[in-house]
């Protein structure tokens, strides 16, 4: 079971989440965006093997949502943060 | 030492408190303990602990287990085992045995309390920082403790500070990510032979640290040559050690070895007692260090020690127990047979990786030691002790076992548990298998109860051999969790029978209760299926409640509907968001259905939400769909319009609703709230009013969902059964008829109206549910709006709902039934299948049966006849009550 940092809360076990796949996917304008821009937005998201930033709900706690990077490999977390605000680098 | 009686296999024997199962049966003569599964081999007790491939039990006294190890299982007063021969049979008998779960963080979890593993322990310890030290037998100190040494007394004081916790008979069975562990704790077995159930008989802790040790120590391994399955032949290390816990029977023994521990193991033997007749060590050359350290002590005592030689073969009783034990010398090619009573292995040793490749280490091979070893380089782990290869190195490098005919090596065995040799795995070889993975599915190796603890590295050694190749290129030693087998109750903890799962009940289950309704689980709630009159079944009881709902006035515990208060300035502008349709123009007051789509435009979610106050709305949803729309309102507010001033809050279990459904429902509320305005003109469908009904105050919704006039009474949870019983009280000279969940379902089916998870499995637009109307037209953009224009959406030829009347009128179709157009009638499948059932119904106001369904192009294939096997169909439009909607306004 993950442990995972809630910005908020600090960290807590993984049951008390809601995983919400890739961050930084942004919602289209609908009514310029092709077929194809769109169905990317809907049914495309990244798998990487390593860093991965992500979003989490602590849907059982704060029910807040944030960002996180997790290392796929390792399930290592790195550092979290809040929607609209700067993605912080890409841990190495 | 206290005597304990036991029984085995039927016959009553005395051991010695702290014996194991295992060790009073050697020591009371039981040396053929059972046959083995496949071949019906004679097998005998062959290690000390877990690693044991032979002696599996069934414990039939207290909780009763269906497979443990004999070495495992200490004996108590009353115990009652019988002897398995590989396979368990669960009993069928409750367990009322109490399980339990406790929750710990720590700084350092150290798993072995071993020498190893104490000092690491002691270490951090000594540091200040709080320690977890677990280990799974019933005494610390190891292999240590097994040959009786003395423990370093500053090592066990540690384990008394206070930051210290410190558990024995405590196995970790899986390792996780980020120092998780759990383990499970047995608490009362070794006390007595009863059921617990004050005590929890298992524990199963929840361990997260900061740093995790692993001190998992090693296992003895045997060696392979023809019949060395034989009762009498053992590890040496658990030969010697049942010996100097008092074991007689061994009056003579034979050694093979190819280490030193051979030697330790023969001199602990030969100071037992036991006449050693021969060390025969495979090495034909020894370092100068252990002819120091072992050949000179063994041979100061007599023993005689034959170099570069091996056992080949063994020959048996007429019992199949051991005689004698064939012996070769590859110098001179002779052979020798020497009769003993025992024949005591010592194969090297295999370190139990099994925790570190939980979590994703790989054990590195060591030619020196042929052994899989772990040192860890993730930081948070370490790895000590023998797991970490702190053993004795080979000289030479090892062998796995002598050159066997075919003839022998069919009686060569490796995994003992799954009786496979090594002719089984010289034919997976010559199959073309060389990876262990596959090699393991051919034959099976490594998947009995052990799981591989005596033959896996065996297995690759082997495999290695045939092949030419080292071990680890044939693969590496992967295991999963759990570590042992763990009875699932140790799991469930407290979490069983009623205890499962939560049980949401409204505030007007105890009524439904007393009624005797059967009750239907939706989500986690309970709801009354339907309410029997006696003598009434499902059918006749469901037909009289409809029958109520069409023609008197009916009523229901609605209180289950999800509910979400809105409230902020932005609400209006949000939901229009969030819906299909339009509803910031609503009047406050009024009520308006909606339905809810994902970004990819399939329905997700429908329900009536009303507007309460300019900036207030209070929105419901379907009962098991409260939480997931809960997180989806606040997924948008937080993640996409965090400029929009709205607030959620769940408030489901704060409101009560009741629902009084019919005709006479008018009649009914006007007698609970003789001020309200009830006339047809003075309150409007969908319109909301305050007042008291039966003394209470609520919020009256003049909303149906069965198309009959209908109200919904909104009172606060605590009056719901109060309430309740004045409907009941005051609705009985109407007749008021209670109806359940089923009735709901016919009556809602009549209409036409879907239930969201019943019509819909998410792969529907609501243009596919005929509920192109509730799409705005108007509005720039909502959730799923995009996507209604993809082409794969936008298609006419999707599956799309509508209703079936079977031709046979009373033929009920089971629903999810797949049905194929009407030439295929009769026919034998496969045959092209053009849609499926999603609810069936009989229904009285129609007298005959009826159906609603997803069909492949439906709506151009109204009229047209289907098949469902032997029976018909006709398609027709998803309604079949009042198309004119007459009816709601009574
Ligand atoms: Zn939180």
């Amino acid at each position: 079971m993950l442990h995972i940092p809630c910005p908020y809360c600090g960290p807590r076990d993984e049951t008390e989440f809601h995983y919400g796949a890739g961050a930084n996917i942004f919602y289209p304008d609908p009514a310029s965006a092709t077929d194809e821009e769109w169905s990317k937005f809907v049914f495309i998201r990244e798998n990487p093997k390593g860093w991965h930033a992500e979003r989490w709900v602590h849907s059982a706690g704060c029910r807040r949502w944030f960002n996180v990077w997790r290392n796929t490999i390792t399930h290592e977390f790195g550092p979290t943060y809040k929607p609209f605000t700067e993605q912080p680098k890409r841990p190495v | 030492m206290s005597n304990v009686t036991f029984k085995f296999d039927g016959v009553d024997y005395v051991g010695q408190a702290g014996d194991s199962l295992a060790t009073a049966l050697l020591r009371n003569g039981v040396l053929h303990f059972t046959d083995s599964t496949y071949r019906d081999r004679p097998r005998g007790i062959m290690s000390l602990w877990i690693d044991e491939p032979n002696a599996l039990v069934n414990i039939d006294s207290g909780a009763g287990e269906p497979m443990v190890q004999a070495t495992t299982v200490e004996i108590t007063d009353g115990l009652v085992a019988r002897s398995l021969s590989g396979i368990g049979d669960l009993p069928d008998t409750r367990d009322l045995s109490r399980y339990d779960r406790a929750y710990r963080y720590a700084d350092v979890l150290v798993v072995g309390a071993g020498l190893a593993g104490l000092a690491e322990a002691k270490k951090y310890a000594d540091q200040g920082k709080t320690v977890i030290i677990m280990d799974d037998k019933p005494e610390v100190g190891g292999h240590a403790q097994q040959c009786g040494e003395t423990i370093p007394p500053e090592l066990l004081s540690a384990l008394t500070r206070k930051n210290v916790l410190h558990l024995q008979r405590t196995t970790v069975i899986g390792t996780y990510d980020q120092g998780y562990a759990v383990a499970v704790e047995r608490r009362t077995d070794h006390i007595n032979s009863k059921v617990s159930t004050d005590v929890a008989r298992i524990r199963t802790w929840h361990v997260r640290a900061e740093h995790t040790v692993l001190a998992t120590g090693a296992f003895q391994r045997p060696l392979v040559f023809a019949n060395n399955d034989r009762p009498g032949i053992m590890l040496s290390h658990a030969g010697a050690t049942y010996v100097e816990r008092g074991v007689t029977m061994f009056k003579t023994a034979v050694v093979i070895t190819v280490d030193n521990q051979g030697y330790t193991d023969a001199i602990r033997l030969h100071k037992s007692g036991v006449r050693v007749l021969a060390i025969v060590d495979v090495r034909k050359k020894l370092s100068k260090a252990s002819n120091k350290s072992a050949r000179k002590p063994a041979a100061k005592l007599g023993i005689r020690i034959i170099k570069g030689a091996t056992a080949l073969d063994t020959n048996g009783t007429l019992d199949g127990i051991l005689s004698s034990v064939v012996i070769n010398d590859p110098k001179s090619g002779l052979r020798e047979t020497i009769s003993t009573d025992l024949l005591a292995i010592s194969g090297g040793w295999t370190p139990t990786v099994h925790l570190a490749t939980y979590i994703g280490i790989k054990p590195t091979w060591s030619k020196k030691r042929a052994a899989f070893i772990v040192r860890s380089k993730v930081k948070s782990i370490s790895t000590v002790g023998m797991l970490a290869g702190d053993f004795e190195e080979y000289e030479p490098a090892v062998f796995f076992g002598p050159k066997l005919d075919d003839t022998q090596g069919l009686v060569a065995y490796v995994d003992h548990q799954r009786d496979a040799t090594l002719r089984d795995l010289r034919r997976a070889v010559g199959a073309g298998m060389i990876s262990i993975e596959h090699v393991k599915r051919y034959t099976a190796i490594g998947t009995a109860h052990d799981q591989g603890k005596t033959s896996g590295t065996l297995t690759m050694g082997l495999i290695g051999n045939l092949v030419g190749l080292e071990p680890d290129e044939i693969g590496s030693l992967t295991f999963r969790p759990p570590y042992i087998a763990v009875p699932f109750a140790a799991l469930a903890g407290r979490e069983r029978g009623l205890h499962t799962e939560p049980i949401r009940t409204t505030s007007i289950h105890p009524w439904h209760v007393a009624a005797g309704a059967p009750m239907e689980d939706v989500g986690q709630w309970k709801r009354p299926w339907f309410f029997p009159k006696p003598g009434e079944d499902l059918h006749s009881a469901v037909l009289r409640e409809c029958r109520a709902a069409r023609n008197g006035v009916a009523v229901m515990d609605a209180s289950t509907l999800g509910k979400i208060d809105i409230q902020g300035k932005d609400a209006g502008a949000f939901l229009d968001q969030v819906y299909t349709n339009m509803f910031s123009t609503l009047k406050v007051g009024m009520s308006r259905y909606g339905l809810m789509c994902g970004v990819d435009g399939m329905v997700f979610d429908d329900g009536v939400t009303t507007r309460l106050g300019e900036n207030h709305w209070l929105m419901t949803t379907t009962t098991g769909g409260a939480a997931k729309v809960m997180d989806w309102l606040e997924e948008w507010l937080q993640t996409e319009w965090p400029h929009l001033e709205v607030f959620c809050t769940s408030v489901t279990e704060q409101i009560a609703t009741v629902a009084i459904v019919g005709p006479k429902s008018r009649e009914l509320l006007a007698l609970l709230s003789p001020s309200l305005e009830v006339s047809k003109e003075g309150f409007a469908f969908m319109e909301n009013k305050y007042g008291d009904v039966a003394g209470i105050p609520a919020r009256i919704a003049r909303i149906s969902f069965s198309g009959e006039l209908a109200y919904e009474i909104n009172v606060c949870a605590w009056y719901g059964l109060e309430l309740w019983n004045k409907v009941m009280e005051l609705g009985a000279a109407l007749d008021v008829t209670p109806y359940g969940t089923e009735s709901l379902h016919v009556l809602r089916a009549e209409k036409g109206f879907v239930i969201v998870g019943q019509e819909t499995d998410g792969t529907q637009t609501p243009q596919d549910l005929d509920m192109d109307w509730i799409v705005s037209k108007k509005k720039d953009d909502f959730i799923g709006k995009r996507s209604f224009n993809r082409a794969d959406t936008s298609r006419s030829d999707r599956h799309q709902l509508v209703g079936l009347l079977p031709e046979t009128w009373e033929y009920v179709i089971p629903e999810g039934s797949y049905f194929a157009e009407v030439q295929h009638k009769g026919a034998t499948p496969p045959i092209p299948h053009i849609g499926y059932v999603t609810s069936s119904y009989f229904s009285g106001e129609l007298n005959r049966s009826f159906a609603l369904a997803l069909v492949h192009n439906g709506r151009a294939r109204i009229g047209e006849r289907v098949a469902i096997g032997n029976e018909t169909a006709v398609i027709t439009e998803p309604i079949f009550v009042d198309k004119e909607n007459v009816r709601r306004d009574g």
